[in-house]
């Protein structure tokens, strides 16, 4: 019979190679999803995973999509690896957005290149103050940081909608629930012309490289690491654990804030109902894909981004629903979470001998 | 006195999802395993509850369809945390964001079709009683099963010995091996019954509450579940009460208006998701409490070395 047996030590090997496991099998789960649903399955496929990679144009569309799926991811790995469990990044984003535009639209006609870094700090803070919020009632009150995170999501969603209802509505916009354009000095430089690639991509580079060297080089990395694989150890070792959950929950917010702030100001270039997406919730599958490490989360971010922007193309293309996208993310986090099991476990082949062939216990044979 | 009863019956419509997923969760964290995909469990309920029922004409098939689909997707949550062992956290955020999405897709072909109005409990002369008629005699079936079923929880706990050693393997699965108990298995019984009852609570949005499909109908109602299970220290009789009492929340945004209070339908909106927040903190804020009342295997994988 198929046994499990535990590894002795994890599977370096298993650890790098199920994430590709993971994505051959969705693919493969997708064919049949395709054929059930009766639309032709390779071709689906080769649109979803192959026909963005074909032109300059979706290339640099996969770099604006996955700038925010990385920035969020990276920020969110930090407190997966401390078992911290930030899910409201998506709020975070929001009120990155939300802070950073206000500014925007405060210093609307003002000219300035200071006004960008502005937007960008004011964004940072935004999504820093909304992360405190889980971060504090969980240190303070106990309160379990995942449900409050995530019914934040809700909270900052309404609040966004009021704000574009009413104070920062485009007072020439006819009623609309849009705020204004921001302007040239408000919106983020772009890299290559008649694209979308903005400056956020190249921060977003710099951001993976910093988290990188942090992760590696520094004592926080180790200490939250510590705190995630072995919490009884890290306590006896002295390291705080509230100073480990404002940290992973700062930094998480900072970087959404950072990413919604590049969202409102890169690619949509105003404040709109719509400007959600749901980034925050890919990121999380993003932040898995990669191993929890900023290259293997630069990597996963690029690949999740793909499958937005092949969606979106075997959308057109085939007419298919747009809620395609967000099965096929599902799946490949599940996908991924069932190959887990082969990096500290493996499969064995047992069969069965009679018991009587097996030595007996060294107790047992000394009691005879 | 009609405002009154409006209000009521209003409260107990708004409760009867919230009660069938926080039972259903309940049980299973019970068991020790804390499922965080009530969400996608329950919007996958409510469109297969929905899409059955439209197809058929038939509400007994949608609800068992919901039902059926809600414990198939616990199966997968089960396949994946119990036999692969892999985390629960991340396991569940998945169910969630993988329900929406396929509920999202199936529901395409059954926007703006609607199912009609869901049987209710209809006693000669009794139903058409003042106050108690409509409020205790005159509600749909589904309100009356969502009530028997936190009775037959309590009793399950409390009087069979199923029930005693699901509470056994949920606050130590090792002691509950080494007995000889299937950890395993029972793990799987009480998954698959949270699966069915989260469907179920989909299904009573989709066919009940507002008897057409719209995307994303759930709005956080799953988890809005969890936080009740935390509220009710793990007590069935608690959620109940809990659940109404969220179910108080919600109605208050829509008859705010009709006593003339004048806030933004925003903020009203936000009312259900701040109150579980201030719920949490104020649960939550006695640590050995809590501690003493989670079942202490919560969330950690069971793996039999022998």
């Amino acid at each position: 019979m198929l046994k499990l047996e535990r590894r002795k030590e994890p599977s370096k090997f298993m650890l790098y190679v199920t994430p590709f496991v993971a994505v051959v099998l969705t693919m493969l789960a997708g064919l049949l999803l395709f054929l059930l649903l009766g639309k032709a399955p390779v071709q689906a496929i080769t649109l979803i995973y192959f026909t963005p990679l074909t032109s300059i144009f979706s290339l640099t569309e996969l770099a604006v999509k996955a700038t925010p799926l990385i920035l969020i991811a990276i920020g969110l790995s930090f407190g997966f690896r401390a078992g911290i469990w930030n899910i409201g990044a998506e709020g975070q984003f929001i009120m990155g957005a939300v802070c950073g535009g206000a500014v925007a639209l405060a210093l609307y006609e003002v000219q300035g290149i200071w006004v960008l870094p502005l937007m960008c700090v004011a964004g940072i803070i935004g999504g820093m103050l909304w992360a405190a919020i889980p971060a504090y009632l969980r240190i303070r009150f106990n309160a379990n940081e995942i449900l409050v995170s995530l019914m934040l999501v809700y909270v900052a969603t309404l609040l966004l909608s009021i704000l574009v209802h009413g104070v920062l509505r485009d007072p020439d916009g006819h009623n609309f629930p849009e705020s204004r354009l921001f302007h040239d000095s408000a919106t983020l430089p772009i890299l290559i012309e008649n694209t979308r690639a903005h400056l956020g991509i190249i921060v977003t580079l710099v951001v993976v490289v910093i988290a990188w060297v942090f992760v590696q080089r520094h004592i926080i990395g180790f200490q939250i690491k510590a705190l995630g694989d072995a919490p009884r150890a890290a306590k006896f070792a002295g390291f705080s654990e509230n100073r480990i959950i404002w940290l992973c929950f700062l930094t998480s917010g900072a970087l959404a804030g950072l990413a919604g702030l590049f969202e409102a100001a890169g690619p949509v270039g105003q404040l709109v109902p719509a400007l959600p997406v749901g980034y925050g919730f890919t990121a999380i599958i993003v932040a898995f894909l990669g191993r929890l490490n900023p290259i293997g989360i630069f990597l996963g971010g690029l690949l999740m981004a793909l499958t937005y922007i092949g969606g979106e193309g075997a959308q057109i293309a085939m007419s298919l629903p747009s809620a395609t996208t967000s099965v096929f993310q599902g799946m490949l986090l599940f996908f991924l979470l069932a190959t887990d099991i082969l990096i500290n476990f493996r499969f064995r082949w047992i069969s069965k001998k009679p018991d009587s062939l097996e030595p007996a216990p060294v107790s047992l044979q000394q009691a005879e | 006195m009609d405002l009154f009863v409006n209000i009521l019956l209003g409260i107990s419509i708004a409760a009867t999802p919230l009660v069938f997923a926080a039972i259903g969760e309940l049980v299973v964290e019970k068991s020790g395993v804390l499922n965080l995909g009530v969400e996608g469990m329950m919007i996958i309920g409510a469109i297969s509850g929905f899409a059955v029922t439209i197809e058929t004409g038939s509400f007994i098939l949608g609800i068992l369809a919901s039902i059926v689909a809600g414990a198939l997707m616990a199966f997968l949550f089960g396949v994946l945390t119990q036999s692969l062992l892999a985390n629960q956290v991340a396991t569940g955020l998945a169910l969630t964001m993988f329900g929406l999405g396929l509920a999202a897709l199936i529901g395409q072909d059954y926007s703006g079709k609607s199912t009609g109005d869901f049987p209710k409990l209809d006693i000669p002369f009794i139903s058409d009683l003042p106050i108690v008629g409509p409020l205790i005699f005159g509600q749909d079936y589904l309100l009356y099963l969502s009530i028997i079923l936190v009775v037959a929880v309590i009793w399950f706990f409390n009087k069979t010995r199923a029930g005693l050693i699901i509470r056994a393997i949920g606050e130590n699965h090792d002691a509950a091996h080494t007995i000889g108990y299937p950890v395993v298995l029972y793990r799987y019984y009480a998954l698959l019954f949270g699966g069915a009852c989260a469907g179920l609570g989909g299904a009573y949005l989709s066919l009940v509450q507002t008897p057409i499909w719209v995307e994303n109908m759930t709005a956080g109602r799953g988890w809005i579940a969890l936080a009740l299970v935390v509220f009710a220290a793990w007590r069935p009789g608690r959620a109940l009460l809990g659940a109404y009492l969220f179910g108080g929340i919600t109605i208050l945004q829509l008859h705010s208006q009709g006593f003339g209070i004048n806030i933004e339908p925003q903020i009203l909106a936000m009312l259900p998701y701040l109150a579980t927040i201030v719920v949490l903190v104020l649960i939550s804020r006695d640590k050995t409490k809590v501690r003493l009342n989670a079942p202490a295997s919560l969330a950690k994988s069971f793996y039999a070395s022998t």
